[in-house]
């Protein structure tokens, strides 16, 4: 067995199987999990799908949300046990990989264009792995 | 010093801990390590465990090696070497040392050749902070400065005190990192995974044993 074969061999158990498809641009609910004490709660984060970077076990997310006309992004692993589910919310149509542009943008165009096109990639929701 | 084992660096990757922390690991996969020869006080006038590790070609080898490793009853191996301990009597030859050998051991040293970097500068070699970017330093931001005098005491008689650090090669050399956490054992796979990184590039051989010394955290750690 190869050397990368070996790492994924490890990780596999930690990988998430049940994900949705999370498609940049997407309105998405991230439920964390927060630790207060001796409690745990689950925090719901709302916010634009921003980012996807990383393969396999390193693959890490970022959600933008406006909260008091201040920009919050937050960053994940996408696999960390933290984060105890995923909702998309809206799907959002985008043309590029990282939606870095939503920062400078203030207002309406803040907003992505509801997708509609290209929703056949989908074959029903949270089954695949993301659009291609 | 207890026993040394040999193991190939696999690569680096994470874990999830119970707490849902990640934390970065090191997967050390350990070769077969068999006791190819016992050192005794008598014939070699001290005490040690030869393993050898890491399977090869027999056309790979010598005669002399395939010989040698002949009579431990293993195939030819790429590597031999010995740690020292007071009382071999624990080891015979042809034993194979594994991961069941890390049995309750929380703590490793992990031994390997760092990777080579070239001919270096004293700001990467040794972190001296080098010149002023500005406040008309020209051309020798970079530079060590000053290296000795011809009255001081860091070099006596003018001229540069032996070892006074300098540019120069850099990295591919031992390096020991102590008290490495094992995070986890794969026992069916002889493989380790430690946490942090591990001297070396991906593919080569590293050496573990039991941590030697653990800095006082860690021993609170291993107590409790």
């Amino acid at each position: 067995m190869g050397r990368q074969q070996i790492l994924e061999d490890i990780n596999k158990d930690a990988l998430k199987t049940d994900l949705p498809t999370l498609s940049i641009g997407d309105t998405i609910n991230v439920h964390a999990r927060i630790v207060e004490g001796e409690k745990e709660r689950i925090q719901v984060f709302q916010g634009v799908l921003m980012c996807r970077r990383g393969r396999g076990i390193n693959e890490t997310i970022t959600v933008r949300r406006i909260v008091d006309d201040i920009g919050v992004e937050r960053t994940w692993p996408l696999h960390s046990p933290i984060i105890a589910k995923f909702e998309v919310v809206r799907r959002g149509d985008s043309r590029r990989a990282k939606l870095y542009f939503l920062r400078d943008r203030v207002g309406k165009s803040r907003r992505l264009r509801d997708r509609r096109r290209k929703m056949h990639h989908i074959a029903g929701e949270g089954t695949t792995q993301g659009r291609k | 010093m207890s026993f040394v084992i040999a193991g190939k660096k696999i690569g680096m990757t994470r874990v999830f801990s119970e707490t849902n922390q990640s934390i970065p690991v090191t997967v050390i996969e350990l070769f077969d390590n068999v006791v190819t020869q016992l050192r005794s006080a008598e014939k070699d006038g001290y005490t040690a465990v030869q393993v050898g590790y890491d399977e090869v070609k027999p056309r790979r080898s010598t005669m002399s090696m395939i010989a040698h490793d002949h009579k431990a009853g293993t195939t030819p191996k790429r590597h031999h070497s010995e740690f020292r301990i007071a009382d071999t009597s624990e080891y015979t030859v042809g034993d194979s040392l594994g991961v069941d050998k890390l049995d309750g051991v929380h703590f490793v040293d992990v031994i390997g050749t760092s990777k080579g970097k070239g001919f270096q500068g004293g700001m990467k070699r040794h972190g001296f902070k080098g010149q002023q970017a500005t406040h008309g330093v020209e051309r020798k931001h970079r530079s060590p400065g000053s290296i000795a005098g011809h009255g001081s005491n860091a070099g006596k008689s003018g001229r540069p005190k032996k070892g006074k650090k300098m540019s120069g090669h850099m990295g591919d050399e031992r390096v020991t990192m102590r008290s490495l956490d094992v995070i986890r054992v794969v026992a069916d796979k002889n493989m380790v995974l430690v946490k942090g990184p591990v001297p070396g590039a991906n593919g080569s051989v590293v050496l573990m044993r039991p941590a030697v010394r653990l800095y006082r955290s860690k021993a609170a750690k291993a107590a409790g």
